[in-house]
């Protein structure tokens, strides 16, 4: 480096720990060499975050929070999608970024949560990034259903009008409280303008907030690794653990081959099934809201469906209180007990591949559940589909609340003293 | 004991990945015929033809503008020739003057802004092109409508059947299809202008440009698209030979 650039460089650094986060965060952050394919989803996450936030962007440059009917009868806020669409230059391109990076935010996420599952991220000592993590999970879900509305068709309409209505299934305070949502005693332009507001400046402002926490955590107490072994524990001379490997160079190329193969998937969708078959942009959603017209079967967005299952599955009213209030309880309470893991997880070793059978076999089974909830999800319900999402639900919930028993019962292998890495 | 549990697990496992069968049987569902959709300019300006003619009166399609057909393939004097009837200017939106209250008034509903209509008609049933195709080919004879017509896949639907000088007349024998619904047989008591083939090549050249219009950036999208992938290839290809080059003396 030049004297020059050094001396600024140094200017800066009296002022500001420019290097030091540098060296803190990437230069001098000791990553386990042996990270596998599950370790590039959340710098995935990040870079879908990026996406939404940039192309999010432009599209309120052009979008218009507005339910009133134009001179054609089309509510301008449809009309203003469908002009982006058409006439913005590269408008189209945009909208469908956006709307495919939704589905693609929620896919990274959840294979990033199930990485963390298979080799016990959430454990000690690195319970507070699975909580900044969990919080993420349900801030996102705010994000996406609100934004969900925008576009102002009869889906964005009818999914906001069934789940703000869950709201009112709260004793007590709940008819007020969905009011309070609704701004509104249906869906209506009140709606649509705050969700606007909360979509695009309240949310996610909340949701940089929590990733910044979670990657500073993060950095704290460094990262976990498919062995789920600390390398901290062996250091060399210098101080640096012997498994470990700075993030930069090496994770930054390595996430750049990550990135590039997930853009070219995230491609395929964008450019060549921007629809998701009915599944990221739905069918119906081409049709603009009709507060008169209930569609025949409301369904959710993919990414919601297990948990909605979960609510449609409580059909038993119990204390006096509504089944619709337990159904809520339940959906609740599926997506706060995973913040629990770290203290429900009781084996002795972290990752799946020191861990016995009955655990491999627990994993197995929820992850067939999560798939059968989220498939029933998107059906209308029959009584057959209600018993099969019944038994998912109820397996769903033994998976965390049994686990205190049968992650010690477990046999498990004696973790190896160094990672595993050829 | 533990083998037991085991097994009941391995069971419990199978019991669940067979679950969704349990769950498939009985959505209602309407047989829909493939569309034969084009994009051929001559298909798409022939269908644009139909739609300003039969379409355009009831119907608007108010987020496209006339002068986007020339991404069609036709002149903006053709526009102005042919498809411009009542003062309207090329860059024009495609709007009608008929009022939604009217429209209620008239028809039971407003008839819908059809800018979009082929992506809103899609359905697990098949395409929106598929609908659309089945249903301007299934309007019959019905006296007990007002407007004397019904449709096969939309029934009681408000609009008449508007392409009837070209299909001509169809009459329906309804019987019980066995299971509780009906089976519909339609047969042409009597010829319109065209016939049979000819009537089922318009209304799919109208459906072509009905699937143009829901999407006019649809062929542009994947060109790019087919870009985009090789890029990403040739990118992966170098963005993996710089990571092993990285990686190569970790061990």
């Amino acid at each position: 480096m030049t004297t020059k650039s050094q001396a600024v460089l140094n200017w800066i650094d009296e002022r500001f720990p420019l290097t030091s986060s540098i060296k803190g965060h990437l230069t001098e952050y000791y990553a386990p060499k042996n990270f596998n394919f599950w370790y590039f989803f959340g710098s995935l996450a990040l870079l879908v975050l990026v996406i939404q936030i940039l192309t999010g962007i432009f599209l309120v440059m052009h979008y218009k929070p507005d339910a009133s009917l134009n001179a054609a009868g089309v509510p301008v806020a449809f009309a203003s999608v469908e002009y982006i669409m058409r006439e913005v230059p590269g408008g189209w391109l945009i909208r469908y970024l956006h709307s495919t990076g939704a589905s693609a935010f929620f896919i990274v996420v959840y294979l990033h949560m199930f990485r963390g599952l298979l080799y016990g991220s959430y454990r000690k000592p690195r319970e507070l990034i699975w909580i900044f993590g969990t919080l993420i999970f349900l801030v996102l879900m705010a994000e996406a259903f609100m934004g969900y509305l925008l576009p102002w068709g009869q889906m964005s309409f009818w999914g906001a009008q069934v789940i703000v209505n869950l709201f009112s299934a709260i004793p007590v305070i709940g008819p007020d409280l969905s009011l309070v949502i609704r701004g509104d005693y249906v869906v209506s332009d009140a709606t649509l303008n705050r969700f606007f507001s909360f979509h695009v400046i309240a949310v996610p402002l909340v949701l940089i907030g929590l990733v910044a926490a979670h990657i500073i955590a993060l950095h704290e107490v460094g990262s976990n690794n498919p062995d789920g072994v600390e390398i901290k524990k062996k250091k060399d001379a210098n101080g640096i653990p012997l498994d470990g490997i700075p993030f930069h160079p090496y994770y930054t190329v390595k996430d750049i081959v990550g990135v590039v193969a997930f853009l070219f998937f995230f491609s395929a969708v964008v450019f060549f099934a921007p629809e998701g078959g009915g599944y990221f942009l739905e069918f119906n959603n081409f049709i603009p809201a009709d507060p008169l017209k209930t569609p025949p079967h409301i369904a959710p967005v993919w990414y919601f469906t297990p948990f909605y299952s979960i609510l449609r599955a409580v059909t038993y009213p119990l204390f006096g209180l509504d089944a619709k209030f337990w159904g809520v309880v339940a959906m609740g309470a599926s997506v706060v007990i995973i913040a629990f893991l770290p203290w429900l997880d009781r084996s002795p070793v972290k990752s799946i591949r020191y861990k016995g059978p009955i655990f491999k076999i627990a994993v197995v089974i929820f992850v067939i559940c999560f798939f059968i909830l989220g498939y029933l999800g998107v059906l209308p319900p029959t009584p057959g589909r209600t018993l099969v999402s019944q038994i998912c639900s109820v397996l769903y919930f033994a998976f965390f609340l049994l686990m205190p028993w049968y992650s010690k019962l477990d046999k498990c292998k004696a973790e190896p003293e160094r990672v595993n890495f050829k | 004991m533990k083998m037991r549990v085991i097994n009941f697990v391995k069971r419990a496992a199978a019991v669940l990945l067979f679950a969704p069968a349990l769950t498939l049987a009985a959505d209602v569902s309407v047989n829909l015929d493939k569309a034969p959709v084009s994009t051929e300019p001559a298909a798409l300006q022939h269908g644009a033809k139909l739609f300003v003619n039969y379409c355009l009166n009831c119907h608007g399609a108010s987020y496209v503008r006339y002068n986007q057909l020339e991404n069609i393939g036709l002149s903006e004097q053709m526009i102005r020739d042919n498809l411009l009837f009542t003062g309207e200017k090329v860059g024009d939106l495609m709007k009608i003057s008929m009022s939604r209250a009217d429209g209620t008034t008239w028809f039971g509903a407003a008839p819908p802004d059809l800018s979009v209509i082929a992506r809103s008609r899609a359905s697990g049933d098949g395409s929106g092109a598929d609908w659309l195709y089945t249903y301007l080919r299934q309007f019959y004879r019905d006296p007990e409508r007002p407007t004397g017509w019904n449709n096969v896949i939309f029934e009681n639907v408000g609009m008449p059947h508007v392409l009837w000088e070209l299909q001509g007349e169809q009459v329906a024998k309804v019987s019980d299809d066995g299971h509780g619904g009906k089976h519909v047989e339609l047969t042409l008591a009597k010829p319109g202008k065209l016939s049979v083939e000819e009537y089922d090549k318009a209304v799919a050249d109208l459906v072509s440009f009905l699937v143009w219009m829901g999407e006019p950036v649809a062929e542009k999208r994947k060109a790019i698209g087919t870009v985009v992938l090789i890029f990403l290839a040739g990118f992966f290809v170098l963005a993996y030979a710089l990571k092993k080059n990285y990686w190569k003396d970790i061990h």
